[in-house]
C-alpha cells in the first residue's frame, strides 16, 4: 500500500529550525530543514523527539503544515500543562535542532487524484494539515473545489489568517467575536454543517481535524447529512494528558 | 544517536504511576482519549450480531445470545500508539477463548472486522489463552459508542488500535493479512514494549 511504501522504515533525522513564525499568541510554525528528507504527502505527520541533557526524552506527533515539495514545517500550539509544546513554542529559536522522523501515515492524506469536492473542517490547530492540503491543491493547479470550515476561539486565535484569506473559508469564532462580526459565532452542529458543507449529492471527500469533541460533532453531522462514512477522514488530538 | 535539545528539561515522568508498567515512549493519562479514523457508527442492538467466519459464517450470536455467554471481568493497562497509556482500566466481556471454543478451526491468524469497515489483524496466539476479550462494559457502565460500544475487542498487551472498536466478528485466516492501520503505515504486530509503532519499527 501507498502508506507502507512511503514509510519504508523510519529513521530519526536531525531537523534544524530555519524560521520561526508567530501565528497567534499561543501558536508558532517552525520551518525545518531535515537532512535526507524524502518528501511527504498532504496530511501526513511526523514524530518529534526532544532529549534533555540527562538523557530524558519526550516524543510527540505533529501534522505537517507545509505542502508536498516544500520543506517540512510544523505548527505547534502551546498547551499550558504541556511538556513538549512549551519548548517548541517558547524556547526553540532559529538554528536549534531536534530529532524528527517521518513522514508518517497513509490514510489522512489527500492527493489530487483523490478528487473531491473537498470539505475540510478544522478546530484550532487542527488547521495545520488543512494548510498542507490547500497549498497542495493550489500548487498543483487542481480544479477540485475546496472549502474549509474553521472553528477558533477568537479572531486572535485564527492561525494562517492572511494565507487563508485567499481560500474559500467559513470561520466560526466560538468564544468572542470582534465588533461587526458577520461569521458564525457558535460551536459546530449539524445545522451549521448543512449551511456550509458541500451537499452530499456532490460526493464530497471530507477531512476533519481538531479536538475530539469537534471531530465527533463534525463527523456525526456529516453522516447525518448523508456523507458516505468512508469519505470522512478524521484526525484527533487533545486529551492525551498534555503534549 | 542522541542530540541534546538545547534548553529542554522535560516534565519528567508521572511520579504516581508505576514506571515499570509504562512502555517506552508512553505517558500515563487519566483521561480516556478517543481516536478513530472516521465517524462513529451507531448500530442498534436488535441488528447487532457477532460472527466467526472463515469464508462462510461458522457461528453467529445476536446481542441477547452474546450477553448470555460467560463473562469475565478484566483489569488491564492499555497503551495507545499516540503515546498515552492508561493503567488499571476495568472492563467486562466475553473471552475470545469462549467464542473460538464454539467452532472447529485450525487458523493461525484472525482479522477482526467492525462497523464502519475497520479491520485489524492478530496472530491467533495473541487472542487465545486469556489474552483477548470482546468487552461491552467499561468501568461498570455500558461501553459508550465513541469508545467502541456496543462492543469492542480488548487485546491489552498490544497497541490499542488492535483493540478494534465496534467489533462485529473475527475472520479466521491461515496467513496474516494486514488490517486498516496496518496497510496505512502502522506495524503489523504492534508490541508496545518493543515500540512497534510503524511499519519497519
Amino acid at each position: 500500500m501507498a502508506g507502507a511504501a512511503v514509510l519504508g522504515g523510519l529513521t530519526w533525522r536531525v531537523a534544524t529550525v530555519t524560521a520561526v513564525v508567530d501565528e497567534t499568541p499561543r501558536v508558532r510554525t517552525l520551518e525545518l530543514e531535515v537532512a535526507g528528507w524524502q518528501g511527504h504527502l498532504a496530511g501526513q505527520h511526523v514524530d518529534v523527539r526532544l532529549t534533555a541533557e540527562d538523557g530524558y526524552r519526550a516524543e510527540r506527533a505533529y501534522s505537517l503544515a507545509s505542502a508536498p515539495g516544500e520543506p517540512p514545517a510544523i505548527t505547534v500550539e502551546r498547551l499550558e500543562d504541556g511538556e513538549v509544546s512549551p519548548y517548541l513554542t517558547e524556547t526553540v529559536r532559529r538554528g536549534d535542532a531536534f530529532e524528527l522522523r517521518g513522514p508518517i501515515g497513509g490514510y489522512f492524506v489527500w492527493r489530487p487524484v483523490d478528487g473531491g469536492p473537498l470539505f475540510l473542517a478544522a478546530g484550532g490547530s487542527g488547521v495545520a494539515p488543512m494548510r498542507s492540503i490547500l497549498r497542495h491543491r493550489r500548487n498543483t493547479m487542481s480544479d477540485v473545489r475546496a472549502r474549509l470550515f474553521y472553528s477558533s476561539r477568537t479572531l486572535e486565535d485564527v492561525i494562517y489568517r492572511t494565507e487563508l484569506d485567499g481560500e474559500e473559508v467559513v470561520h466560526s469564532l466560538t468564544r468572542a467575536q470582534p465588533p461587526g462580526w458577520t461569521g458564525y459565532a457558535r460551536r459546530v452542529d449539524v445545522d451549521l454543517l448543512r449551511e456550509v458543507a458541500w451537499p452530499a449529492e456532490d460526493g464530497p471527500l471530507a477531512f476533519v481535524c481538531g479536538p475530539t469533541s469537534f471531530v465527533e460533532s463534525v463527523a456525526a453531522g456529516l453522516v447525518e447529512l448523508g456523507y458516505a462514512s468512508g469519505r470522512i477522514k478524521t484526525e484527533r488530538f487533545g486529551g492525551t494528558g498534555g503534549s | 544517536m542522541s542530540l541534546i535539545s538545547r534548553g529542554f528539561r522535560g516534565r519528567r515522568r508521572d511520579t504516581d504511576a508505576d514506571q515499570a508498567r509504562v512502555p517506552p515512549g508512553q505517558s500515563v493519562t487519566r483521561d480516556f482519549p478517543v481516536l478513530s479514523a472516521g465517524a462513529t457508527p451507531h448500530t442498534s442492538l436488535d441488528r447487532w450480531t457477532f460472527s466467526i467466519e472463515n469464508g462462510g459464517v461458522l457461528r453467529t450470536w445476536t446481542w441477547e445470545e452474546f450477553r448470555a455467554l460467560p463473562r469475565d471481568p478484566v483489569t488491564a493497562d492499555i497503551h495507545c500508539v499516540t503515546r498515552w497509556s492508561k493503567l488499571d482500566t476495568s472492563w467486562e466481556g466475553v473471552s475470545v477463548d469462549t467464542l473460538l471454543g464454539e467452532v472447529e478451526h485450525d487458523a493461525a491468524y484472525v482479522l477482526a472486522f467492525c462497523d464502519g469497515g475497520y479491520t485489524t489483524n492478530l496472530p491467533l496466539e495473541d487472542v487465545t489463552g486469556g489474552k483477548a476479550w470482546v468487552v461491552y462494559t467499561y468501568d461498570g457502565e455500558p461501553l459508550d459508542s465513541e469508545h467502541g460500544g456496543p462492543a469492542r475487542l480488548l487485546v491489552p498487551h498490544l497497541y490499542f488500535w488492535k483493540s478494534a472498536k465496534w467489533v462485529r466478528g473475527l475472520r479466521l485466516l491461515d496467513e496474516d493479512e494486514p488490517g486498516f492501520w496496518e496497510t496505512n503505515g502502522y506495524h503489523l504486530y504492534g508490541d508496545p514494549w518493543r515500540e512497534q509503532r510503524y511499519s519497519g519499527d
